[in-house]
């Protein structure tokens, strides 16, 4: 109990106390203390992680275990659940270290909500109530909104900040709906209650439509299409250690709850329709990952081309869990952690160049940090991780994808796809890199859509020369850190071993409310062998392909232009549009699920 | 009457959806979100009713074996309320500095980030 | 998206969200029969906890991981929203600020001044009440602490703003704030420390009906009923500074 609970605990303390102490303030302390929080978090979660072995831990807080029913709130943890806090907990080291560096106005504060934003991420990974992740979901969400319009002198962070908050409320509401037809019809909050109900009740209207509003509120925060459109508002003006977090992490924990939800409250009622709901989320996978891969060639500020990188890699992140697969959501874990760490630098590295350089997009960066060296070079190693670089742990992850893929029948063409999404995405970040590192070719049109944003080159007096070494060195450790993580020997097995264990609905309600269960079969997964070499071996062909094209100034035949145009015109930074376009998808997603489920 | 109030409850999510938007003033466009929330609440505590239950509070006259309403569901909508009006807190300081920066209060108008 | 798009898209999906709504509401059980532990859950509560306001028994001691998390959202929330407008003031210049609340004074009726300062000592009173007795009737934490908060919120209407500001609430309610939800978190470790869960009832649990039973249920309850008033009194006291400041637009 203790090393879990207090891994969330003690950020809770040290987040409050430094905000009690923010009159005192002390930059350096205050960072000391909040990088030690963090630290000793990930220290009790490393240790829970090995306690847990290859089981799961359930403990029950308040000391209420069930009686007959469940009573009280529990986490259960697994490999999956508790390696994505352990996640969470590194990425917010450079996050922390960055605002050491980045943020001047109420420094203490800030360290103080980035702790709470770290506590409420690491609960909402362990917890096995539903109600309880729904409040963990909103701490994560309120504490982003607030960090994301941290630097609110700016028109920019205001506006992301505001369709950031609104869109993200609608998309808790439905998901809080949701919850609420679930204990309307089953009389529990606990997933593996609710899921030994459930199935029970089977496919019903109300188990249909509570999935239906529960993944809303859920896809909502992991930017699937058509609820994405508030990422590339948000991610692109966010003070860069937030972006960190948010980039590496936050999105991808709203796949985490849906497969963590499906798999033990849902799965039970829709064990038959196992090909309908991979049909669904697949399809909405490759949607998402090629509309935000061409939004990403599309861009020319580099933040929300990043943005738009960020969406794409949602898109291959929800193929993978789509598949309902052991070795796909294996894979989607190994291949998260990696492009997580990745995605963290390119932020760094644009975050960088911004405040030194004055400017954010591609024209009026051209080759103005060639004398970033260091830099680019980071850069240029982060986007080939992008693109599937061997032996980095985007290229381990994918592999797995992969052959969960081309192993399920009928959906062999998906390693195609995914080579183009990572191409197309990989190859903007080259482009951009490219011009802004190198100065290679023309300087990039005038972008008619751009509102240039006089203010973003209004800068606010708390930006000062930010010496360049530090984040340089952070963004390194982390593209290190991806390297290293596809070295790791045996970890695709055990990772395997894990996702075992999180797609077995039947042992997870064993171990939290008792009784037994058959041990869950687990998929002997290879190394990854010569067609996983050769997919890579394409992306990266494709990704040099796009930059060059780009790089070089050609452009898509006219109609393709105005098409992606038109839906560029979509993302029009208005709250009303977005939650228009979420309403319509939800009501979509019901009906598709009325239709196919039943 | 046996379905009234969880249709009440869907009405309240229409209508606050609607309202929220075709709005043309952020702080409208916040209250019609908190119009959603309610609906929430409404389902919530309809769940959980039971007819000729008393509220879950016991004294002397209500003993521990009456029946009553479901506590649990009340506590929910409890930390619900809580939630929600944290984020139209957050919303409408927002609105405020948005108001400030952009000069105009219409969400139609913040086109500053499009594309 | 021009305005006619989007109200045809809204007009079908709203459209679809009911008609989904309508189809899930016909499988719930019927209005009044509930199909959740209502009765097992209170009956625990009370014998065990000892507990009269079994809501108040869900909320800070079955459910004490929920409560926690809330009250870090509206602590989170208060603070954000400070920081958020606090940025904004910089540039307002202090004297004008102090004459605009000697004119706002001075344009308060003094009926409305006399009943302001009149309630504020029985609301204070009603709030402290509510917080303390959340166990025994209805109540709580947050209720009672949305009470106290109002009283500050009469000072403001009343007038007597000038007065406030030089308390320096603000400083004062960041404290109470902090303080209230440091105090849960501690509270949730002693339950590691003093027995075997955290956030456990580890206190003895009294008499049913006594002010001082139910083990740490009253205990949180304090804690959250400090940190709501705060919360809510800097969120107040913020969003009213900007329109004070600004010479009441």
């Amino acid at each position: 109990m203790a090393p879990l609970a207090l891994s969330v605990l003690v950020p809770m303390i040290a987040g409050t106390a430094l905000a009690l102490t923010a009159s005192v303030e002390r930059r350096r302390a205050a960072v000391a203390a909040a990088i030690g929080a963090t630290l000793a978090s990930l220290a009790l979660l490393a240790l829970a992680l090995a306690r847990v072995g290859d089981g799961r831990t359930v403990v029950w807080w308040g000391d209420w275990p069930p009686r007959g029913r469940v009573v009280g709130i529990d986490f259960a943890v697994d490999g999956l659940g508790g390696g994505l806090a352990l996640f969470v907990t590194v990425l917010a080291l450079p996050a922390l270290l960055m605002a050491g560096y980045a943020i001047r106005a109420s420094a203490q504060l800030f360290y103080g909500a980035c702790l709470i934003f770290v506590a409420a991420m690491v609960g909402y990974c362990l917890t096995g109530d539903l109600f309880n992740l729904f409040v963990f979901f909103e701490l994560m969400s309120v504490t982003a909104y607030v960090l994301v319009g941290y630097e609110v002198r700016r028109r920019a962070p205001l506006e992301g900040a505001l369709t950031f908050a609104v869109t993200n409320s609608v998309g808790s509401i439905l998901l809080l709906f949701g919850i609420g037809l679930l204990y309307g019809k089953a009389g529990a909050l606990n997933m593996a209650q609710l899921g030994r109900a459930l199935g029970h009740v089977g496919p019903s209207g109300v188990v249909i439509v509570a999935f239906a509003f529960v993944c809303v509120g859920l896809l909502v925060k992991a930017a699937v299409v058509p609820f994405h459109f508030w990422t590339a508002d948000a991610y692109g003006v966010a003070p860069t250690p937030v972006l960190i977090l948010l980039a590496g992490v936050f999105s991808e924990l709203g796949l985490y709850g849906f497969a963590r939800v499906f798999w033990t409250v849902f799965e039970p009622a829709f064990a038959a329709h196992h090909d309908a709901v991979r049909a669904v989320f697949v399809s909405l996978g490759v949607l998402t990952g090629l509309l935000g891969a061409v939004l990403a060639l599309a861009q020319h500020h580099l933040k929300r081309m990043l943005a738009f990188v960020v969406v794409s890699q949602i898109g291959l992140f929800l193929i993978g869990i789509g598949l309902l697969s052991d070795d796909g959501l294996a894979g989607t874990a190994i291949f998260l952690v990696g492009d997580g760490l990745a995605k963290a630098a390119l932020f760094i590295c644009v975050g960088v160049v911004q405040h030194r350089y004055d400017g954010i997009e591609e024209r009026t960066l051209h080759g103005r940090a060639r004398a970033l060296r260091p830099l680019g070079a980071v850069y240029l190693v982060a986007a080939l991780t992008v693109a599937d670089l061997p032996p980095f742990g985007t290229f381990l992850g994918k592999a797995l994808v992969e052959d969960a893929a081309l192993g399920a029948p009928g959906w062999a063409w998906l390693p195609a796809v995914m080579a183009l999404i990572s191409a197309l995405a990989a190859g903007a970040l080259l482009r951009a890199g490219l011009r802004v590192f190198r100065g290679v070719g023309e300087p990039a049109p005038r972008d008619a859509r751009f509102a240039s944003g006089a203010d973003d080159e209004q800068r606010a007096d708390e930006e000062e020369d930010v010496a360049v070494g530090v984040p340089t060195a952070i963004a390194a450790v982390l593209v290190l850190g991806a390297l290293l993580w596809g070295l790791v020997p045996g970890l695709a097995q055990s990772v395997a071993d894990a996702a075992a264990r999180f797609t077995d609905t039947a042992g997870y309600a064993a171990a939290v409310l008792g009784g037994s269960a058959p041990a869950a079969v687990v998929p002997h997964v290879r190394d990854p062998g010569s067609t996983a070499y050769l997919y890579a071996a394409a992306t990266l062909a494709g990704t040099a392909v796009v930059a060059w094209l780009g790089v070089a100034g050609r452009s898509l035949p006219r109609a393709a232009m105005r098409a992606i145009d038109a839906v560029r015109a979509l993302h029009s930074g208005r709250p009303g549009d977005y939650v228009a376009w979420t309403a319509g998808g939800a009501a979509v997603l019901g009906a598709l699920f009325a239709l196919t489920l039943r | 009457m046996t379905v009234l109030p969880y249709l009440v409850a869907g009405w309240l999510l229409v209508v606050g959806l609607w309202g929220a938007i075709t709005s043309r003033h952020l702080v409208h466009q916040v209250v019609c979100l908190t119009v959603v929330q309610s609906s929430t609440y409404v389902l919530l505590l309809a769940v959980g009713y039971r007819s000729g239950g008393y509220a879950p509070i016991v004294s002397s006259s209500v003993p521990p074996s009456s029946p009553f309403v479901d506590p649990i569901v009340q506590a929910l909508a409890l930390t619900d309320v809580v939630v929600e009006a944290t984020v139209v807190a957050v919303l409408l300081a927002l609105t405020v500095q948005a108001h400030k920066r952009f000069g105009t209060a219409d969400p139609d108008r913040l086109g500053e980030l499009s594309g | 998206m021009r305005a006619r798009p989007r109200a045809v898209l809204a007009v079908l999906a709203l459209a679809g969200l009911a008609a989904l709504i309508a189809w899930a509401a016909g499988g719930l059980t019927p209005f009044g029969t509930p199909s959740g532990p209502a009765n097992g859950v209170v009956r625990t509560l009370v014998h065990e906890r000892h507990a009269a306001n079994t809501v108040n028994g869900v909320t800070y001691d079955l459910r004490g991981l929920d409560t926690l998390g809330e009250e870090l959202i509206l602590f989170v929330a208060a603070l954000g929203s400070a920081v958020l407008l606090r940025h904004g003031r910089g540039e307002q210049v202090d004297e004008r600020a102090d004459e605009e609340h000697e004119s706002a004074s001075a344009r308060t009726a003094d009926v409305l001044r006399a009943a302001g300062t009149a309630l504020v000592g029985p609301l204070v009173v009603l709030g402290v009440y509510v917080v303390v007795h959340g166990h025994l009737s209805p109540g709580g934490g947050f209720q009672g602490g949305v009470i106290l908060a109002a009283g500050l919120l009469l000072v403001y209407a009343a007038g007597q703003v000038v007065a406030l500001e030089r308390v320096e609430p603000t400083a004062l309610v960041e404290v109470a704030d902090a303080t209230g939800a440091l105090a849960y978190v501690l509270v949730a470790v002693g339950g590691l420390v003093f027995a075997a869960a955290a956030l456990e009832n580890f206190l003895p649990f009294g008499t049913t009906g006594n002010l001082l039973s139910a083990g740490t249920i009253p205990v949180l309850s304090v804690a959250v009923g400090v940190e709501v008033t705060g919360a809510v009194a800097l969120i107040l006291t913020e969003l009213l500074d900007q329109t004070l400041l600004r010479g009441g637009e």
